[in-house]
């Protein structure tokens, strides 16, 4: 197997706020690892360093064999590890379809028309290529929350980020949007993926990784943790969240 | 009745140097803003732009530098008359550029107005929420290309109505610039004031052409919103209930 995202006891602090207190893991080619743990145990500060958007203080991160400091073109690496945010952070000024365009044309300089080909591809596996030409802010969260899955794929990424992709939307748009996370799984790519839809998670991951107070505490195959966890901290998370 | 009658026989006799000062009052107005408009995006869009972490320090220092300059140049134009402005840079830099006044007055205007403009761009692009400049960073555009693309397209939108209230000040304001012995609508009527010692019935024609001129301004200013706010909203479905949700919840987790 090889590793493509390798966390060597990495620290981070917000001022006097320390959120990661020596993170380790390693996540290999192909494998969704789902990264669990309570609300400010640091998941979404782990996610976003894999993409720069946050800095660590000490320790490694290494992505495909480099270590992120020494990456020289952040912006072409970006595009290789993009991500889905919570609040799905489509552009506003923009339509669906230019959305899913803009970085593959100024990016990656790829002419409008593959660019468009490329996206609409991708809108049509989020089911939204009905839409192109909708304003951002005409769209209900779920449809959000598909375009932006379908602008990240349009950059063709090597690993796929999401950080709560399903937490600030309406329960009846959960499952379409957990639905088309799902038949992403089978394209052979390294997902990881931040969430609190614990049956969500048992379901596609191959490996959950769990996090508290800043640190990686379990971390195994879902069978395991869901049924056998080792730890204290673990079974108060399990026992809060409704599994079935 | 007599005074309106006045009023009448004073456009009359005088109508072609009004006219000239009109002309010259809208097109230093107009200028000026678009200028300083321009100015507004530059200063404005620098000041707002936060460097990558992995910037090298010299980068950043200079950033620094420039933040520093850029404060001082709004500073020091927002905070001393437009009428000492323009003597001082007329008279300062007139063997260095060897410049009329009417090219002195319509820079000093435009600087003037840029340094009004780069407060209302920034605080324009501090308004959009840093989520979407987050994904436009995460998927590989670069601070430019996110300024350009993301940033200010929305940013002058939401900053419209103030950027378009400079143009109604700029009408009033290029009055002062009349001290350069530009022809523009003030001074004109200061000469026929003073030819026909009419001075209160002069000046009140004055002030209803300034009232015509910002109110046409202000309507036109109003389409233009409307225009580009309507190709906005054509809301066809369901986002509403779901939306208001959001946002009553705050929408803030990250
Ligand atoms: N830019 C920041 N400045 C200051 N504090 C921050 C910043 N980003 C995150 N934090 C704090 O760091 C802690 C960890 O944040 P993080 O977002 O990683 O948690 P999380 O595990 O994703 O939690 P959640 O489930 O609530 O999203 C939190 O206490 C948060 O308030
Ligand atoms: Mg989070």
């Amino acid at each position: 197997m090889n590793k493509v995202i390798e966390f060597k006891n990495v620290y981070k602090s917000f001022g006097s706020l320390k959120v990661l207190q020596g993170v380790d893991f390693e996540i290999n080619k192909g494998e969704i690892v789902c990264l669990l743990g309570s609300s400010g145990c640091g998941k979404s500060t782990s996610l976003r360093m894999i993409n720069l958007l946050e800095q660590k203080d000490s320790g490694d991160i290494i992505v495909e064999g480099k270590s992120v400091d020494e990456i020289k073109d952040i912006n072409q690496y970006r595009a290789k590890v993009a991500m889905v945010f919570q609040q799905f952070n489509l552009f506003k000024n923009l339509d669906v379809l230019s959305n899913c365009t803009i970085a593959l044309r100024k990016a990656l300089k790829i002419n409008k028309k593959e660019a468009e080909e490329i996206a609409i591809n991708n809108l049509k596996k989020v089911g939204m290529e009905n839409f192109i030409h909708a304003k951002s802010d005409t769209l209900s969260g779920g449809q959000k929350q598909r375009v932006a899955i379908a602008r990240m794929l349009s950059l063709n990424p090597d690993i796929l980020l999401f950080d709560e992709p399903t937490s600030a939307l309406d329960p009846e748009m959960v499952n379409e949007v957990l639905n088309v996370i799902k038949s992403l799984t089978h394209e052979n790519r390294t997902m990881v993926i931040v969430t609190h839809e614990m049956n969500f998670a048992k379901e596609v991951a191959n490996r959950i990784i769990f996090m508290d107070q800043g640190k990686v505490i379990e971390n195994c195959s879902p069978e395991e943790f869901f049924t056998n966890p080792k730890t204290e901290r673990a079974k108060a998370f399990l026992a809060n969240s409704n599994i079935h | 009745m007599e005074f309106i009658k006045l009023c009448i026989s004073i456009v009359k006799k005088n109508y072609l140097s009004i006219l000239l000062g009109i002309r010259t009052t809208l097109v230093l107005s107009i200028l000026g803003t678009l200028f300083g408009f321009v100015i507004g995006l530059f200063v404005g869009g620098i000041r707002a732009i936060k460097l990558d972490f992995n910037e090298p320090l010299y980068k950043k220092r200079l950033k620094r530098l420039i933040d520093y300059i850029g404060k001082l140049y709004i500073d020091i134009f927002r905070g001393t008359p437009m009428m000492i402005q323009a003597l001082f840079f007329y008279y300062s830099l007139r063997s260095l550029f060897n410049w009329t006044p009417l090219v002195a007055a319509l820079t000093v205007l435009s600087v003037n107005t840029g340094a009004y403009m780069s407060e209302i761009i920034r605080s324009g692009i501090n308004s959009i929420d840093k989520g979407q400049i987050e994904a436009a960073r995460s998927c590989g555009l670069s601070n430019i290309q996110t300024m350009f693309n993301i940033v200010f397209p929305q940013a002058v939108l939401n900053a419209f109505p103030s950027i378009g209230n400079e143009l109604i000040v700029n009408i009033k304001d290029s009055s002062v610039l009349m001290v350069l012995s530009i022809t523009e609508l003030m001074f004109e009527t200061k000469s026929i004031a003073g030819s026909n010692y009419r001075l209160v019935e002069t000046y009140f024609i004055t002030a209803l052409i300034y009232l015509f001129l910002t109110g046409v301004a202000s309507y036109v200013l109003n389409i233009i919103e409307k225009r580009m706010t309507h190709s906005k909203t054509s809301l066809p479905q369901s986002a509403t209930n779901f939306e208001n949700l959001v946002l009553a919840k705050g929408g803030s987790d990250e």
